[in-house]
């Protein structure tokens, strides 16, 4: 077991810098869009601070890209990296959610262990 | 999100009206699903709503040139496309076309995180795109309600759900949703039904006694007319049939050509030539007594006539059927081999009334014969109650008048039942009923056939005597007396006393005439004599009178040759003279 960890802890240790990529849909600039945008970019400033990138994707106008993600509901934020490929729906609001949502809690910061 | 003008096919002036191609569905519905609105299909599992709503937009694509996008929530698109497949629907094809888009929503429930408020945009937005790729007229959400599985927080839900029903009808989209039924007092699992007002349709599979039928039942249809009853519809290699035979009136025409049912005899106690065409006749009778072979003279002398003749037998197989025809010297084969002659072989059991039904439209309107025969119609109560038989009955004598196609109907009576009781369920429906009885009389059972009715002709009222021979049935005058109705060696032996019998009054009739002939005989015998004496007698008395006038004269002229002598007075004598002489020539 606990060469185990060191092994998990080595690779995320490897990982963790690499930067997060999140992918943020929305339809046109409703007030839900505008927030769940605001909470998200307060969310990866304090958690993940420079080591994420947002890409807004407006379906009203570029529709076609709903399919490929599965989009359904809208807001909704699709964890691209790191692996495996998250959602989260809803103006984001409730950050504990997103935390547990995104696998970003305190616990799984750098240096703590990481449950299996 | 504007509405745009889609001018693919101009709407009807009246309510629109989308056909949907759907055999059968568009009569009852007097045209097809509401025109830019939304419809509810409801149903169970397995009932065929998926299958309902593709070829609504299938058909729509194909044959009416309004494209459809099909929303799957269930089903992937290689399964929906496999699926039609086998259904005979190229999905593949009407996609490379541009007449169908395929979208397949699929939404992970372990993947979704719900952090807060949310609607259902990005299931609109991948619409819209799809609406606009193939310029849909026509939409199908197979099956929304699973999103209610999938997404967190129904309130949002339910309320998304409502604004996308009336986007799809702002958009002016004929529009099918099916939704799921699992309890019989509700429509849908999750009240959809509320959301949709212009049309709900309920379909049902539901098993009794082992056999399964599928019904549908359209619960409301605002601004139009529907049929409320509960139609029996089909799934099979062309899709959907719904049988909408009920709505059909009693306008059929009445032709009044007559067809030979194949049996001289037969034709001659019916107005001496034969059925009327396009009527229904019933044959019914205890088993053996020949119900097959009249069908089979029928069928014969159809072909004979170069007319097409389907053949459903229930009972038998056409192989044994044929065969056992050949013995009564009626050879179907070669009619089958040319074409007229078409079986339709299947157990009753092979499927409910519903399916009977179906399968007797389809091969009727595949093969388009002038002469059906169903053979036994009875042995359909095995699948159904005597209401639902009745119920088929009706609907398939419908169906066959307003194609003008005779049809015979066997029918096995119960041994021992009241013969014209047990069948009083379908017998109204016939035009011709042939009853087909055996007698047991002197330690033999015979046959015999009569005319219960005909209608729309004067027929025979005689009881016939039925017989199998080798050169197929044959009628005989059966007889009827004091001692009953005889047939088989009893009317053999009872014919062989009437020869008899009328050997000895023919006998006597000839003596009666000889003697007649003796008398008169004598009797001119007898007035040749009497005229002989007569003449004889009157030759006597004549000569006796001459000669007393000639005594008479002698007299006279004495007295005269007196008078002269005397010198008396002349007048007054010579008057008596003349007179005298007068007397005398």
């Amino acid at each position: 077991m606990p060469a185990t960890r060191t092994k998990t802890r080595a690779r995320r240790r490897k990982q963790e810098p690499e930067v997060w990529r999140l992918r943020l849909y929305v339809a046109g600039q409703t007030p839900k869009s505008i927030r769940a945008f605001a909470n998200l970019k307060a969310l990866c400033e304090e958690h993940l601070k420079d080591r994420y990138r947002i890409e807004v994707i407006d379906l009203l106008e570029r529709p076609q890209l709903a399919r490929g993600d599965q989009i359904v509901a809208i807001p909704t934020l699709v964890r691209q990296l790191p692996p495996p490929v998250r959602k989260i729906i809803g103006d984001l609001s409730n950050t504990v959610r997103v935390l547990v949502g995104l696998d970003l809690r305190p616990a799984d910061r750098p240096g703590s262990g990481r449950p299996a | 999100m504007t509405p745009k003008k889609h001018s693919t096919r101009k709407p009807s002036k009246t309510l629109g009206k989308a056909a949907t191609g759907i055999q059968g569905f568009d009569e009852i519905t007097s045209g097809g699903l509401p025109r830019g609105r939304p419809t509810l299909v409801s149903g169970g599992a397995g009932s065929g709503k998926t299958l309902f709503a593709l070829e609504f937009l299938v058909r729509g694509a194909a044959q009416y040139n309004e494209p459809g996008v099909f929303v799957s929530f269930e089903e992937s698109v290689q399964d929906l496309t496999k699926n039609a497949a086998s259904l005979g629907f190229d999905l593949d094809r009407l996609v490379a076309d541009k007449k169908l888009f395929l979208d397949h929503v699929y939404v992970q429930r372990s993947e979704i995180e719900e952090t807060g408020e949310y609607d259902l945009d990005g299931l609109f937005s991948r619409l819209d795109d799809a609406v606009q790729r193939v310029e849909a007229r026509r939409v199908v959400l197979d099956t929304i309600e699973a999103l209610f599985a999938e997404l967190p927080n129904p309130g949002i839900l339910r309320a998304e759900i409502r604004r996308l029903f009336a986007w799809l009808k702002q958009r002016g989209l004929t529009a099918v949703i099916t939704a799921e039924r699992d309890r019989p007092d509700m429509l849908t699992r999750h009240g959809l039904e509320e959301f949709v007002s212009d049309c709900v349709i309920l379909l049902d599979h539901r098993i009794r006694e082992e056999i399964s039928t599928r019904r549908l039942r359209i619960v409301k249809y605002r601004g139009s007319t529907h049929g409320t009853n509960e139609y029996p519809f089909l799934i099979d290699e062309d899709g959907i049939s719904v049988l909408p035979i009920s709505s059909l009136g009693l306008d059929h025409a009445a032709p009044v050509d007559r067809i030979s049912s194949g049996i001289a005899r037969l034709d001659s106690m019916l107005s001496g030539k034969g059925f009327y065409r396009g009527s229904s006749i019933l044959v019914s009778g205890t088993s053996g007594t020949g119900k097959t072979s009249v069908a089979a003279h029928f069928t014969d002398a159809a072909c004979r006539r170069g007319e097409r003749c389907m053949y459903f037998a229930f009972e038998e197989s056409p192989r044994q059927i044929i065969r056992n025809m050949r013995s009564i010297g009626i050879d179907l084969e070669p009619w089958v081999s040319k074409g007229l002659l078409r079986f339709q072989a299947a157990r009753p059991t092979y499927g409910g009334i519903e399916q009977h039904l179906a399968v007797t439209h389809k091969c009727i309107s595949r093969f388009q014969p002038s002469v059906v025969v169903v053979d036994p119609v009875t042995n359909l109560t095995v699948v159904g109650t005597q209401h639902e038989v009745r119920s088929m009955l009706t609907r398939l004598v419908d169906f066959l008048k307003t194609r003008q196609i005779s049809a015979m109907f066997t029918s096995l009576t119960a041994g021992g039942g009241p013969l014209e009781a047990s069948e009083a369920a379908v017998s109204s429906l016939m035009d011709t009923w042939l009853l087909l009885e055996s007698i047991q009389v002197g330690g033999e059972r015979n046959r015999t056939l009569h005319v219960l009715k005909s209608r729309g002709m004067e027929h025979s009222n005689q009881i016939r005597e039925f017989m199998l021979t080798n050169d197929g049935v044959r009628l005989a005058d059966v007889y009827i007396g004091p001692e009953g109705v005889l047939t088989g060696s009893a009317r053999l032996s009872q014919e062989g006393r009437e020869r008899a019998a009328d050997t000895v009054r023919r006998q006597e009739l000839e003596h009666h005439r000889r003697e007649l002939e003796r008398k008169r005989q004598t009797f001119e015998a007898r007035m040749a004599m009497l005229r002989a004496e007569f003449e004889a007698e009157e030759d006597k008395i004549r000569n006796s009178i001459s000669e007393s006038e000639l005594l008479d004269e002698e007299l006279l002229q004495d007295r005269g040759l007196m008078v002269r002598s005397r010198k008396a007075d002349p007048p007054a004598d010579r008057k008596e003279r003349r007179a005298r002489a007068g007397r005398v020539r």
